[in-house]
């Protein structure tokens, strides 16, 4: 199969017309602005939506709109713009309204900078907004994957009528690396629930309103259990020399590809090192870390922020072992810092 | 046996739960009797806001969405992008449209967005309790102006009609009162040209109707309508501020 050249941002937005996506509302923010660029390039000339919206607000609420339609829509947005997104989030998360959210994520807290951070975990894994939600968040390591999230992503949100958030660091969506473009996908989920005109049945009703007490909590039951049901199925990650690691490394998108290079060379050094990097951070793949927990002697969570993911971690070993961390932010780590890294925690541990 | 008035087909049966006197029961049926004269109801989608008309899906009997306080524009922008052909239209009050959803609806004005709003202007916040809106009269007494808006506070009234005028996207908009059966009656020629200004696809169109609270005016229903008539439209006169015409 034919490869082409492409950056991040724009095979993340290939991604999503191979998809179906019908729609894109967005507003400008580094680093993710290459996204609605491509979009306001490649839709209109398909017949396709694209809207500059005048706000991050406005574009989630339109996101709102469009999704209420039955058919895929999407924005693309980075920290502070998805921190102005949350309350639209949260009345679609509630509203069981299928779409795609992008964070090209940079690093915080405020303005922050446009450096590659990973700084929006807490963010993005819990949910968001206000109220008891989550969304599905998946975290591509490559530009390919860029793609073809965005086209799992989509399938996701359909499946469970939920908003799917697609978070990469900002280099991911800035680099550009060859990649195998998908198949078009044809969307197959029927929408009864869509509001499109009551022409032929009663009047269809998207609403978030719950003033009774006892139907309020019978929502959010329904949603825990749906929540529930992502978490028996959706749980994703990927492992690397983890069966008789003393030292397991945990890390997620494109530093995980790096902390992949520096378990190597400490096994090239004589350190058992694995590896287990976080597909889905939301729902966290626990299991894959309980199950590294029986034989390892030390985790290292290694994250382009001050420590969040860590958490998750932590609750996954439940205590059996020590759980370290190694964060920078703007800043994404060489191999051989990392591989240092390990070294000073093999020696601390006695593996030397 | 004759029929001479009916339940529009565009209402549910649900009784509201307007407060006595509230003129939002008006501005629903003349709202409801437009989709129905223009056969539109099978082809509607509205919008309601945050604010006592906040349950209109439980009375509007067409497809319906409840948006977050503000964004019901934003949302009707999505909605009508990917289905043209549908009658959108928001329903708002002013603490809604007029404060904290004032960047939603200035901008699907100027994009010419082509959808009809339902402005209803009672100078207060009903819902919450009666606060100060950014359309409360300067001396009224809100909750949260309880020695009379200020100028020097609190700014001034604004007037959302002539503004949203300005703008080149706007199609159709008209300022109407419901304090008397002769204002009724121009309010729902007003809806229905700006339904009707969507259908034609002209650009954006908005009614702002005069509404009364009397819970939150602290006055009778009567009174609250003498009121309107006194305080409100002298500052907000009535009319059409912008008419495209189909060339």
């Amino acid at each position: 199969m034919k490869k082409i050249l492409m950056k991040g941002n724009e095979a993340l937005a290939e991604g999503a017309l191979i998809a179906g996506c019908a729609a894109f509302f967005g507003y400008p923010i580094t680093p993710s602005s290459e996204i609605a660029e491509y979009m306001a390039r490649k839709m209109p000339p398909k017949g396709l939506t694209f809207v500059q919206a005048e706000s991050e607000l406005a574009a989630i609420n339109m996101v709102y709109g469009g999704a209420a339609t039955g058919k895929r829509v999407m924005t693309a947005s980075s920290g502070p713009g998805l921190s102005l997104k949350q309350e639209g989030i949260s009345f679609i998360a509630e509203a069981e309204l299928p779409c795609l959210i992008v964070n090209i994520s940079r690093g915080g807290p405020g303005l922050g900078g446009i450096q590659p951070a990973q700084s929006d975990y807490f963010q993005a894994t819990r949910g968001g907004g206000h109220g008891d939600y989550y969304t599905i968040v998946l975290a591509p390591s490559s530009v390919q994957e860029m793609m073809d999230f965005t086209i799992q992503g989509f399938e996701l949100a359909d499946t469970y009528r939920t908003p799917v958030l697609v978070m990469a660091e900002g280099t991911l969506g800035q680099m550009m690396e060859p990649v195998e473009i998908r198949p078009e996908v044809v969307p197959a989920f029927e929408k009864p629930w869509a509001i499109t005109g009551c022409k032929g049945r009663k009047p269809n009703i998207v609403n978030t309103l719950h003033l009774s007490p006892d139907y309020l909590e019978e929502r959010n039951r329904h949603l825990y259990c749906k929540y529930q049901e992502i978490k028996n199925k959706e749980k994703r990650a990927e492992t690397f020399m983890v069966e008789d690691a003393d030292i397991v490394l945990v890390a997620f998108g494109l530093l995980s590809r790096i902390a992949r290079k520096a378990a190597m060379e400490a096994r090239r050094q004589g350190i058992k090192v694995g590896l287990i990097r976080p597909v889905t951070l939301w729902p966290f793949p626990a299991e894959h870390i309980k199950k590294a927990a029986e034989q390892a002697r030390v985790f290292l969570s290694l994250e382009i922020s001050m420590g969040q993911m860590i958490e998750d971690i932590k609750l996954a070993v439940n205590g059996k072992a020590p759980v370290e961390l190694y964060g920078r932010i703007g800043i994404i780590p060489s191999p051989e810092e990392i591989t240092r890294q390990i070294m000073l925690l093999a020696e601390r541990e006695g593996l030397k | 046996m004759k029929t001479v008035a009916q339940r529009p087909q565009s209402l549910t049966t649900a009784k509201f739960h307007y407060c006595p006197g509230c003129t939002h029961g008006i501005i629903h049926r003349l709202v409801a009797e437009c989709l129905d004269e223009l056969k539109m109801r099978e082809n509607a989608i509205g919008i309601c806001p945050v604010g006592c008309s906040v349950l209109a899906y439980d009375y509007f009997n067409c497809d319906m969405l409840e948006a977050a306080h503000g964004r019901a524009p934003a949302i009707a922008t999505g909605i009508k992008r990917l289905l043209p052909d549908r009658c959108v239209f928001t329903y708002q009050g002013d603490g809604d449209l007029a404060s904290i959803g004032m960047g939603e609806i200035v901008h699907a004005s100027a994009r010419g967005e082509n959808i009809s709003v339902i402005f209803v202007n009672n100078t207060i916040y009903g819902m919450t309790g009666g606060q100060m809106a950014p359309t409360t009269l300067l001396g009224q007494v809100t909750t949260t102006s309880p020695y009379g808006r200020k100028k020097e506070e609190a700014g001034y009234p604004v007037r959302m009609a002539e503004l949203l005028a300005q703008n080149e996207g706007s199609a159709y908009i008209c300022r109407t009162a419901v304090n008397d059966p002769v204002n009724v009656t121009k309010t729902k020629k007003a809806i229905k040209k700006a339904l009707t200004t969507q259908m034609n696809g002209l650009g954006f169109s908005m009614v702002e109707v005069l509404s009364t609270c009397p819970t939150n005016w602290g006055l009778s229903p009567l009174e609250a309508l003498n009121w309107m008539d006194e305080n409100m439209i002298p500052y907000y006169p009535l009319g059409e501020f912008k008419v495209r015409e189909v060339e």
